[in-house]
């Protein structure tokens, strides 16, 4: 990839047609992946690659966010993204602050305006926000004067996390177009799946969604470009990706599917089926894992997984996005 | 905006009132054309009455060619009190309504407390009288607390006053008990108001499945879950003989069902609000909590099996669906938010904007809601109380939240620019609304 491109400090000029990461009035937020196109990915990807080349030499420039402070504000627990905020926060210079709100509170509601009113007056530049409401970032970003970053709203979206997937996907392919990427498991609660399915179709790939019907929507099978399979073996074959997700505790007590050993018998990706995919096919997984449920444990070690890369260009793809966003609002001003 | 004219010394209630140069529409006798009416005690005395009929004291309204019809009837409206004052009160929506045309209004009873005594159905009913705007008749709860368990005093509830019984959006799903209230109330020959949907397929859901709420990753529920919710309580309509009434119909699928009803005979009817033949799903858009409704707003082919419905006459009647929130009800994340869109004011405008003939329009805002509830209202007729509605059917107004007459401004129809700007509103001959005179707030002039 062209890193040479992509100085930080000459980041890619800001088109105009970019309707998420330019969601004015209030500011420049990154809401979701809908409706982006390569033109704003490609050049996007770059800047963040960048960034994974200057983490590895420790080189990173502090000057970018000096004096800006980022509120990591989670509504819901996650060490692990909350972490790669922060430290991309922190490699860009910015003062990052936690903030986890207790979602116990009677009124969530209330409290998320009444918490974007306070973030107001503590002139926060940049927001991170986690909810278990779809919307809610995009309904804090009417409120507050900070770029939102969302980092995951309820069944919605997670866009940093396909970014990043991406990116791995363009280190280890050379490429995000015409590649066939089966993404398993729990689609209909996954944000992740969502911003997935709406990147990858933008840079012109082919997405399978595979898994029960309980747990695959239907209604992404009218999308051009996607196809639903209700079987593993048909899913992976012929991949250049696969992609499994977390299936959550809560799904396998018998309401969506039997049981943790029945999902691993037809859906687990094991050695056999990832063997009928195509040769060095790239194993992934948001994190984290069930080991011997939607992912067997060799496979996650083997060499086709690039599971702890994903980690590490998350970090890059979140300094990139810190930094856009940061030069986009400050331009706009 | 109370519709009080304070421009001239107020004629006394008894002033007789000659409407000159309307065009006077009267569903209920198919009457529409060019006439005058007279209007003495609050009644209807003579329509396109001799020269010498006419009372020497009378005031003189020129229409100057609007439309003269019947008081808006609206079958249901939850009005806020008690309970939720600070959405809507009795007089707040009262005001709303009588400037969209309304003069009776059936009151949702599944407030709190839910109106499931007679001692709180009648103060609401006299509340209605002191407010002197509309006439509101308090629908009684069909069980207690609205909780969809034990049936409440139904025939007490009747005799004072209850001219019809619902637990307001909440489905009853105990099928055994839905039975025994059927058969209670036709026993009673009460009209039972059910709003049909299966509750655990509709349980969290605030969205219709589909492209768009997998999109937006909001919890969903299946169009069907309406036509199986009708198809039981058809069923039990059937089994028990009772009125039943099914509101806020959204779906072909529950349609067909009830049209089949209908011509096996059964003593079924059904009403739609306004946005199930006006708006899709799309007006959610990005997490629009206005657009967030109960049901949720449906597919484009369901709204044209709604406005094929409304044509064929399987709907009876179009009811504002009024459903108070105030603003921080509706600023939380989609999900979250309270459900429901206010619906008096546009009731009128969009209606008219559905394409029906007037006329036919007319017919499911007056005479039909008016028979449902066995009120003496939404006729033209000489000795019909002189509930009247005077609107210019050309002019246009633009719908702004925040502007609007009454306490909620949910109105899910923001921005909307409706024809059929009501001029003044009259219940038992008063003048209780009167447009305000130039373009500002609601209301702007052709």
């Amino acid at each position: 990839m062209s890193a040479a491109a992509a100085e930080p400090e000459s980041s890619p000029s800001s088109s105009s047609s970019e309707p998420r990461f330019t969601a004015l009035p209030t500011g420049p937020h990154l809401l979701g992946l809908e409706g982006t196109g390569p033109e704003e990915i490609t050049p996007f990807l770059d800047l963040a690659e960048s960034y994974a080349l200057l983490s590895r030499s420790r080189k990173t420039p502090r000057d970018v966010l000096q004096g800006r402070t980022l509120i990591n504000l989670f509504f819901e627990d996650s060490t692990r993204t909350r972490t790669s905020f922060e430290l991309a926060g922190k490699r860009l210079g910015a003062d990052v602050v936690n903030m986890t709100v207790a979602t116990s509170s009677v009124n969530k509601g209330e409290t998320l305006l009444d918490t974007a009113s306070t973030l107001n007056a503590m002139r926060c530049d940049l927001l991170v926000v986690r909810h278990r409401e779809a919307g809610a970032p995009a309904l804090l970003a009417q409120k507050v004067n900070a770029s939102v970053v969302n980092a995951g709203d309820g069944m919605h979206e997670h866009p940093t996390q396909a970014l990043l997937d991406a990116l791995t996907i363009r280190r280890h392919l050379g490429r995000l177009d015409g590649l066939e990427i089966a993404i398993c498991g729990d689609v209909a609660h996954s944000r992740v799946a969502r911003s997935n399915l709406h990147l990858l179709r933008a840079m012109g790939s082919r997405i399978r969604l595979v898994g029960p019907p309980t747990l695959v929507p239907s209604a992404f099978g009218a999308l051009e470009g996607v196809t639903l399979y209700d079987n593993m073996e048909d899913g992976v074959r012929d991949a250049d990706v696969v992609m499994c997700l977390r299936v959550q505790r809560e799904r396998m007590g018998g309401g969506l599917i039997p049981s943790a050993r029945e999902y691993f018998s037809l859906f687990g990706l094991d050695r056999a089926r990832l063997r009928l995919a195509r040769p060095g096919a790239l194993v992934m997984h948001p994190g984290p894992m069930n080991r011997g449920v939607e992912i067997a444990s060799d496979v996650a070690d083997s060499p086709q997984s690039v599971i702890t890369e994903q980690v590490e260009m998350g970090v890059a793809v979140r300094m990139a996005v810190l930094d856009r966003l940061t030069r986009q609002r400050e331009k706009a001003a | 905006m109370t519709g009080k004219s304070a421009k001239k010394p107020a004629p006394g209630p008894d002033t007789p009132i000659l409407f000159t140069n309307v065009r006077l529409i009267d569903p209920a006798s198919g009457r529409d054309g060019p006439g005058s009416l007279l209007v003495e005690h609050g009644r209807i005395s003579a329509i396109d009455p001799s020269g010498s009929a006419v009372p020497a004291n009378a005031r003189h309204v020129d229409g100057q060619g609007a439309v003269l019809a019947p008081g808006l009837v609206d079958l249901r409206a939850s009005l806020g009190e008690p309970g939720a004052e600070y959405r809507e009160t009795l007089r707040s929506g009262s005001e709303a309504a009588v400037a969209g045309g309304i003069t009776s209004i059936g009151v949702m009873p599944d407030t709190d407390p839910a109106i499931d005594t007679p001692a709180l159905l009648t103060v609401i009913r006299q509340r209605g009288e002191e407010i002197g705007l509309a006439s509101l008749y308090p629908h009684g709860a069909l069980t207690r607390a609205s909780r969809g368990e034990e049936m409440t005093e139904m025939g007490l509830l009747q005799k004072a006053g209850a001219l019809a019984f619902t637990d307001g959006v909440h489905a009853i799903g105990n099928t055994k008990q839905m039975r025994n209230l059927l058969s209670y109330a036709h026993f009673l020959d009460a009209l039972v108001m059910l709003h049909p949907q299966d509750i655990d397929l509709s349980r969290g859901a605030c969205a219709t499945s589909g492209l768009q709420a997998t999109r937006l990753g909001l919890p969903q529920v299946t169009p069907a879950a309406e036509a199986m919710m009708v198809a039981r309580d058809l069923r039990l309509a059937e089994m028990t003989g009772a009125r039943v009434h099914l509101t806020n119909i959204s779906t072909a699928e529950a349609l067909d069902l009830i049209r089949d009803a209908k011509a096996r005979g059964l003593r079924v009817s059904c009403d739609t609000a306004p946005p199930y033949f006006s708006l899709t799903e799309e007006a959610i858009g990005d997490y629009r909590t206005y657009a967030k409704l109960t049901p949720p707003l449906r597919l484009e082919k369901d709204r044209q099996a709604v406005r094929a419905a409304l044509a064929d006459g399987t709907i009876d009647a179009v009811t504002s669906d009024h459903s108070p929130a105030d603003a921080d009800d509706k600023r939380l994340p989609f999900a979250q938010a309270r459900a429901g869109g206010t619906g008096l004011v546009t009731l009128l405008g969009v209606t008219l904007a559905s394409g029906l003939p007037l006329l036919d329009a007319l017919r499911l805002l007056t005479v039909n809601p008016a028979r449902l509830l066995g009120l003496e209202a939404g006729t033209l007729s000489v000795g019909a109380k002189a509930d009247l509605c005077l609107f210019d059917p050309q002019s246009e107004w633009t719908v702004h939240a925040g502007e609007l007459p009454g306490l909620a401004q949910n109105t899910p129809f923001d921005g909307w620019t409706l024809k059929g700007r009501v001029l003044k509103t009259f219940r038992e001959g008063r003048e209780v609304y009167t447009a305000p005179a130039t373009a500002s707030g609601h209301s702007s002039s052709t």
